[in-house]
């Protein structure tokens, strides 16, 4: 693609896209270190989190700001409204996303008090690893604009409702079998909804960075669903 | 196979097609202006045309109604027809077509006389009114339809040059319609206007719209968002892409289309 014969304005849409891309790398590393931290039990990484959450409000509303100082003053036509509008869609799943991880991380607290189950978090582990892999994989395909990465992740969100499905069933078996861990397996069982949630936030991501590339939006009906309970 | 939401073309607006030229060129002398131009304007409904000056589509809209029979040398090949009439047909008066096919230019051009005079001279020598009650009739409606009675009510037979930029250009857009013509035509019709005045034009084409097919040349792709349902692009004497403006405005399907809106060196 040819350049903006106003090079201010190709400047200003290129330092979004870097805003962007900088805040998906914020928001994944945020939710890498959630999931460490109820792995790991490690309390001193999820308050971390939690401090570093604001950051990302922070990015948010300066993106959102950015986006809608340049529609009002360059009024951006096709690709470029495409961009400009996706830029700011894109910075709201990734607050959204910033806000789950934060929660997990809060959640993990509690989780250390208690005595360690080591199988259900091998299966936390699991399902975050699949979660933090489309989100990393999401927002390279929208930096380096390779729609067939992005359709990939699109068409592969039933694979984490399909781990959520099996950690609710193996959490309900802990329950019943020992009472004594209905607390820490409820929290547990946010923890999956919130890696569930962040799934579809990727998802979510995938359209958006589709729609910026191609003007189409994809049609959910033709998305594999298997239903998350 | 994944699918996406299906686009919708030009021909799925409603209006029955009012303009259809096929393979369409302009020469003036030797120098070719316009290629083998196929396009297709629907009826009540705004259809811009946009493009890089000398583009050909001004040279495009002077052929609906015959403008460039004026120009020496110039020639036009292939077939224009309105309301399925060729335009060009040898037995076609060009001051007959030239009533069924109003034109609004950049500059208005008011005759130095009256703002009655302005209007009521096209239905005076079309034979449109007998009486004056008639004529004064065509006058006031065609006033109020270009937005303008309210203004100039009380002085009818003040010179039409009198009046502000923005009033002349409803004042020619008014004379316009007072021969009741089917297609009007405007050339960069508010590049002389100021915001207000070029937003009341606008507010009055939509008005117009459901009477009459309109077809703008503008050099405001902001304007051609605005006011169109179809936009057409050309470039370099061809006609590029033309689709619904919505459409062209979000995804142009050609690569000089998308360069030109968004403001790209092509």
């Amino acid at each position: 693609m040819s350049e903006h014969i106003v090079k201010s304005y190709e400047e200003e849409l290129n330092h979004l896209t870097a805003e962007v891309a900088r805040m998906g790398g914020i928001a994944e590393a945020q939710v890498a270190d959630s999931i460490a931290a109820v792995v790991r039990r490690d309390v001193p990484l999820a308050e971390a989190v939690v401090a570093r959450d604001e950051k990302l409000d922070v990015m948010e509303a300066d993106i959102e700001k950015k986006c809608i100082r340049l529609i009002a003053l360059r009024q951006p036509m096709a690709n470029d409204l495409r961009r400009t509008v996706s830029a700011m869609k894109i910075a709201n799943n990734l607050e959204r996303t910033g806000d789950l991880a934060k929660n997990i991380a809060k959640r993990s607290l509690i989780v250390a008090d208690a005595e360690p189950m080591t199988p259900l978090t091998r299966s936390i582990e699991r399902m975050g690893k699949l979660v933090t892999q489309r989100l990393k994989e999401v927002l390279d395909s929208y930096t380096s604009g390779q729609i067939d990465r992005a359709v990939a992740v699109w068409s592969r969100d039933n694979e984490v409702d399909e781990h959520y499905n099996s950690l609710f069933r193996e959490l309900l078996t802990y329950m019943m079998g020992d009472p004594r861990t209905i607390s820490p397996c409820a929290h547990l069982l946010f923890v999956a909804k919130n890696l569930e949630r962040i799934g579809d936030h990727a998802t979510n991501i995938a359209e958006i960075v589709h729609y910026d590339l191609t003007g189409q939006m994809l049609v959910a009906a033709e998305r594999p669903k298997s239903e998350a309970l | 196979m994944i699918s996406v939401t299906p686009t919708s073309t030009p021909a799925d607006l409603a209006a029955p097609i009012k303009i259809e030229a096929q393979d369409v060129c302009v020469f003036y002398g030797d120098k070719q202006a316009l290629f083998d131009v196929n396009l297709q304007v629907p009826d009540r409904s705004v259809t811009a045309l946009i493009g890089p000056s000398g583009c050909g589509k001004s040279t495009f809209l002077r052929c609906i109604n015959r403008m460039n029979d004026t120009i020496p040398g110039a020639r036009v090949t292939g077939r224009i027809t309105m309301a399925g009439q060729d335009v060009n047909d040898k037995g076609l008066d060009p001051v007959v077509l030239r009533s069924r096919v109003g034109m609004v230019f950049q500059k208005p051009n008011p005759f130095p006389k009256s703002i009655f005079e302005n209007v009521a001279y096209g239905p005076r020598i079309h034979g449109m009114a007998t009486r004056k009650d008639e004529l004064e009739a065509i006058v006031e409606s065609s006033l109020k339809k270009a937005g303008l009675w309210n203004e100039v009510a009380d002085r009818l037979h003040q010179p039409g040059t009198g009046l502000s930029g923005g009033q002349q250009q409803r004042l020619v857009i008014a004379r316009a319609i007072a021969v009741s013509p089917e297609v009007i035509l405007m050339d960069e019709p508010c590049s002389a206007l100021d915001p207000i005045a070029t937003a009341k034009i606008e507010e009055l084409m939509d008005e117009l719209r459901n009477q009459f097919c309109i077809v703008i040349v503008t050099h405001s792709m902001a304007q051609a968002a605005r006011v169109s349902q179809q936009t057409a692009f050309f470039h370099l004497g061809k006609l590029v892409e033309s689709g619904a403006t919505e459409e062209v405005f979000t995804m142009p399907r050609d690569p000089r289309t998308q360069d030109y809106i968004t403001g790209r060196s092509g």
